[in-house]
């Protein structure tokens, strides 16, 4: 079953909007969706809020920012995974999967812990070369081994455990109990330090990403019955490879230094929304990435409150969710062979 | 005539000229010269390995020739955007598969990928050409099947209707009746004769060639040995030299066309 694409849209994004406005009321605070349209407004100088000076930083500092931010990592990570298992013509294909969010991960911590760069390198840029270096790496080693769609799973699988491994490496002689404990951030993957600053920023590289993929839309679906039935239809394979790859790593990279490495999103959703959309990637690409946000807005509520006041890494609860539909989308792909 | 071996004196179509091909120090292709004439259907026969394959995805621009050029109107195809080349040629390959859930339709309109521009709706001659290339190969009532529940067969013909959607003058299929029965044999070639363009057509079956083919060419070890009308073209002799195989042939097939009989191999 299809449902036509602009209908679909405007649903997702009311969805999205009501997941937002909804997901903000709930935590200890107790915060009404009236309170958190009139903090937005008075913040965006319309009338006044009447709020504590208190609920308001809740709203505005706290919660807003970090429901944002889950929804941009939620849609990035989800629009990566939905290029990715198309250009590779994997359906397990994800940033996760293809060791980039550990790339980026380990080229943070080395920032971080071994203070490279003296300052003057930030935690993003590190991440992003960590996320290019992985990559790279998978690319170099899945065409050494033959580039069929399992050696691309098995490079990144190695890739993964290789940049884990560093990851750990480098934790364990170089850092602190206190940094330690702040580099458990990244291997997890949390929202809880979530700043307007990342959320603009991923944003920003999510929009760009968005429109780059957009515009290669009808070049992806060319690539369902392979590289060379791509080119025989007029694309420029390696052109369209190098484009794509780049700026899904850059967009893994921003997402992954501002809330770690958050995993099977990118694996799921696009599975999910393909169902809605058909595979169509001028439909599929929004609509992969509505999903994505809304997930996430909604998987973040449940790790800040399912054991208040603990809170799980919103990793946790990606991957507890995210191990069984791996084990469906397995189980599908088996049925269509 | 046209010579399909021989050398065309216009630069008109697609046309390979002399090309070669080397890949890890050996010679797979080695000063073939084709150039089919417009309309005509043209069979490239030969062993395996004689370079069959190699010579389909030189004309398609896939891979490029180490030596000689392939020219589309007088233009080498290295000179020419990938998106020209894809309105002009299409190619059909020896099986394709995907993992995505396609239906007929879906895989049909992915002809129209060289004409569409991207943030473009689709256009009034996107969906004729697809409507068009779906009822000329009576796919029409099927459009919203699904591409893993068809067979073999219909999956080669989903393939041609696709490449028919692109529109092209120039169609190239790589041994496209692999794996097909005799029925979806017959079938698929006379599809694809029937159809208003030039087409090169890799075949293993020379009784195929000799029954839909206007002209041959057979290669051996990367050289075209002989080419023609298969009555010329298809004599015990050559099937002796280039297959090692004792063969009768008779002419008793429709339009005198030559009939192989095999009777065994050589030595």
């Amino acid at each position: 079953m299809t449902v036509r694409g602009p209908a679909l849209g405007v649903a997702g994004a009311l969805l999205l909007v009501v997941s937002l406005a909804l997901a903000i009321t709930v935590g200890p605070a107790d915060i009404r969706v009236a309170d958190v349209w009139s903090v937005v407004a008075a913040h965006l100088g319309l009338g006044s809020a009447d709020l504590t000076p208190i609920r308001d930083g809740i709203v505005w500092q706290l919660r807003l920012p970090r429901t944002l931010l889950a929804a941009v990592c939620g849609a990035g990570l989800a629009v990566c995974g939905a290029v990715m298992q198309s250009l590779l013509r994997n359906p397990l294909a994800d940033p996760f999967v293809l060791g980039v969010s550990s790339g980026a991960s380990t080229g943070a911590v080395v920032v971080v812990v071994l203070g490279v760069g003296g300052g003057a390198v930030s935690v993003s840029a590190g991440a992003f070369l960590g996320a290019l270096v992985s990559f790279a790496l998978v690319l170099l080693l899945s065409h050494t081994l033959g580039g069929t769609t399992d050696r691309v799973v098995l490079a990144g699988v190695a890739a993964m455990q290789l940049f884990s491994a560093l990851t750990s490496f480098v934790v364990m002689t170089a850092a602190d109990a206190e940094t330690t404990r702040g580099v458990l951030f990244w291997l997890l993957g949390s929202l809880g330090g979530a700043g307007w600053t990342d959320v603009w920023l991923c944003l920003a590289v999510l929009a760009v990403t968005l429109v780059v993929c957009l515009s290669y839309a009808r070049t992806l679906d060319a690539f369902a019955f392979g590289q060379d039935a791509a080119a025989a239809l007029g694309v420029s394979v390696a052109r369209t490879r190098l484009v794509l790859l780049c700026v899904t790593a850059l967009l893994t990279a921003a997402l992954v230094s501002s809330a770690g490495a958050i995993g099977f999103v990118g694996l799921v959703l696009p599975h999910a929304a393909r169902a809605l959309t058909g595979p169509g990637h001028v439909r599929l690409l929004p609509v992969t990435a509505l999903a994505g946000a809304v997930f996430l807005v909604w998987v973040d509520t449940l790790a800040r409150t399912v054991l208040d006041p603990q809170e799980v890494p919103v990793g946790v609860v990606t991957s507890l969710i995210g191990v069984p539909a791996f084990v469906v989308v397995l189980y599908r792909t088996r049925r269509v062979r | 005539m046209s010579g399909a071996a021989g050398a065309a004196v216009s630069g008109a179509g697609l046309r390979a000229d002399r090309v070669g091909r080397r890949a890890d120090g050996r010679l797979i292709l080695d000063g073939v010269v084709l150039a089919p004439g417009t309309g005509s259907t043209v069979g490239v026969l030969g062993p395996n390995g004689s370079g069959k394959s190699t010579l389909l995805r030189l004309l398609a621009g896939l891979l490029t020739p180490t030596a000689g050029v392939v020219t589309l109107d007088g233009t080498p195809l290295g000179d020419l955007p990938r998106r020209t080349v894809a309105r002009r040629l299409a190619v059909v390959e020896q099986q394709a598969d995907t993992q995505v859930e396609l239906t007929v339709v879906d895989v049909v309109r992915l002809g129209r990928v060289p004409h569409r521009r991207a943030w473009t709706p689709t256009s009034a001659d996107d969906e004729r050409a697809v409507h068009d290339a779906l009822q000329r190969t009576g796919l029409a009532d099927r459009a919203d099947q699904p591409w893993h529940t068809l067979s073999g067969g219909e999956r080669q013909r989903v393939q041609i209707a696709r490449a028919l959607a692109q529109e092209p003058r120039e169609l190239l299929l790589d041994e496209p009746t692999n794996h097909l029965d005799i029925h979806h044999q017959l079938d698929l070639l006379a599809l694809v004769t029937g159809l208003p363009v030039t087409t090169v057509v890799a075949l293993h079956d020379l009784n195929l060639a000799a029954m839909y083919c206007d002209e041959v060419v057979v290669l051996s070890a990367g050289r075209v040995v002989a080419g023609g009308p298969p009555g010329d073209v298809l004599t015990e002799e050559l099937i002796a030299e280039v297959y090692g195989v004792r063969a009768a042939v008779s002419r008793d097939g429709p339009e005198q066309r030559p009939h192989v009989r095999f009777l065994g191999t050589l030595g």
